[in-house]
């Protein structure tokens, strides 16, 4: 497998260095693993920061800005970050409004967040968290882990972000944040396993003529294997599978995702698709984005992120960010 | 009796086997996890070494805290604060006595499996380190040896488990067929302590 890189070692250092070069209205500690708005500590303003697993780009790293997070702890390539980078972001970003902290449901994240919190309390610092938990694929019930945080998260941290930024204090834009998560589903599917730099070979064999239903965001297989079905059928088993536990009465927010390796000319056609499904379910569309937002390095496929918004979300969605991976309005 | 100096030559040892299981673990990892493991095991035990070689610590339960915050420190993912919730814990259960009994050493190890099944909300049957660390803890009123034996066991019984917690829950009925990495490297723990007390 041939890869841009060094040595599998340095790929999340070297990573940091680029985007530390492209980037100079972000801090990036490439030795310690943090990525900071330059701002910040903003005054009179909640921090948010979330972290994860490398590999995911631009998730987090990426949304770190004006209108979005405040810091991201970027871990290993999908092995989440050490309680000691969070504590660092939470205290470099803390304005003394308190601090909050946006998990995906994956038990490495949880494990290390919920020690972070702690440690960061003896310091002083206000911190409250909010576990995203958003993948249908998944059944949550009390032998499992829980449903994945997926797609959702680009919704959290952009909506949250804004409530922040227009100086909500931490118990609302808390609430916030967990209407969100209440609000989205995702689904994700996976036309090729994905190759990380450790091992240098696909995580998991999937024949050509075969694709994953229901994978996250790791290389992990999903919860069926089929043959392979056509951008039509793969709409309509992704949305219905979402809309088999949301009903929405409100418009919804759409994200088609990217895993990394499906060129947007596929992506925008399954939005097609995604569009056509939702108009026949009687689901209204407020908004749609389409593109490589939380990934899983270079596995082919996607995922449908819906998130059911009255006009508050709607208009924090609408609300300016300047992030590296994502920004309007400004 | 245990002094310091062996729980030294017990994670050091732990971090050789480690070192040489690493691609083994994440060979494991790969069918049901994100083919991590072995590398992060790695590195996290390699920086326990290299802590306790700069501060050696004076007391069997100041080498274990030490070496749980290293791997909470350095490890990530689920590994991180699980192995490391371990060594604390076991290591605080010590407190500060200058030599151990093995007797006291398992009692405080099984502070540290109690502790694992809190923090991750699990239970032996899970197909998780569990698996291997309580039959590993039991057999330590026998011998070492036993220990080693009775945790390789528990590793290889989680086969045809199906996983209810960390990653490999998300594979369902999938996951069953493949070891469980975590139990794997839970067992390499006992194989090293083992090799030290021959």
């Amino acid at each position: 497998m041939k890869m841009l890189i060094n040595v599998a070692e340095t790929v999340v250092t070297d990573a940091l260095r680029g985007m530390a070069a492209a980037h100079p209205e972000l801090v990036v500690d490439a030795e310690n693993r943090v990525i900071v708005r330059r701002d910040a500590p903003v005054a009179e303003k909640v921090a948010l920061v979330s972290g994860g697993g490398s590999g995911h780009e631009p998730l987090h790293g990426g949304f770190v800005g004006p209108g979005m997070l405040d810091a991201a702890c970027p871990g290993e390539v999908f092995t989440s970050p050490v309680p000691d980078q969070m504590v660092r972001a939470a205290a470099a970003v803390d304005s003394g409004h308190g601090v909050l902290f946006l998990v995906k449901n994956y038990t490495g994240d949880v494990l290390n967040f919920q020690m972070a919190a702690e440690l960061a309390e003896d310091e002083g610092v206000q911190v409250a968290s909010v576990l995203i938990d958003d993948d249908v694929a998944v059944t949550d019930s009390t032998f499992t882990a829980g449903r994945r945080g997926t797609g959702a998260t680009l919704f959290v941290e952009k909506i949250a972000g804004a409530a922040a930024e227009e100086g909500m204090p931490l118990e609302r834009v808390e609430a916030l944040a967990r209407q969100v998560v209440a609000s989205s589903r995702s689904f994700g599917v996976a036309l090729s396993a994905c190759t990380t730099p450790a091992k240098g070979s696909p995580t998991f064999d999937l024949p050509p003529g075969e694709l994953e239903l229901g994978v996250g965001i790791h290389g992990e297989p999903g919860r069926e294997r089929r043959a392979m079905m056509t951008s039509h059928e793969i709409a309509d088993f992704a949305v219905d599978a979402i809309l088999e536990d949301l009903d929405p009465k409100l418009p919804v927010l759409v994200l088609v995702n990217g895993m990394g390796a499906t060129p947007l000319l596929e992506l925008y056609g399954f939005n097609a698709e995604v569009r056509r499904v939702l108009d026949e379910r009687g689901v209204a569309v407020a908004r749609t984005l389409v593109g490589n937002y939380v990934t899983s390095l270079d596995m082919a496929g996607c995922s449908v992120t819906l998130c059911q918004v009255d006009g508050e979300l709607l208009r924090l969605w609408d609300a300016p960010v300047q992030t590296a991976g994502l920004r309007w309005g400004r | 009796m245990l002094d310091a100096a062996f729980f030294v030559r017990w994670m050091t040892a732990a971090a050789a086997v480690i070192d040489r299981e690493a691609d083994r673990l994440t060979e494991l990892d790969s069918p049901i996890g994100d083919a991590d493991h072995g590398r992060n095991m790695q590195r996290g035990f390699a920086a326990v070494v290299k802590v306790l070689e700069t501060e050696p610590p004076a007391t069997p339960g100041a080498v274990l805290i030490a070496a749980g915050r290293q791997l909470i420190s350095s490890v990530g993912g689920a590994s991180g604060p699980l192995y490391g919730t371990l060594l604390r814990r076991a290591g605080k259960t010590l407190g500060e006595a200058p030599q151990v009994s093995v007797e006291e050493l398992r009692a405080a190890l099984a502070a540290g499996v109690t502790a694992v099944g809190q923090l991750g909300g699990s239970a032996p049957g899970d197909k998780t380190m569990l698996d291997a660390l309580t039959p590993g803890v039991a057999a330590l009123s026998a011998s070492f040896d036993a220990a080693a034996t009775a945790s390789e066991e528990g590793a290889l019984a989680t086969v045809p488990m199906q996983a209810r917690k960390g990653r490999a829950s998300y594979l369902g009925e999938r996951s069953i067929g493949h070891q469980d990495p975590g139990a794997t490297s839970s067992a390499l723990l006992f194989a090293a302590l083992a090799e030290v007390a021959k």
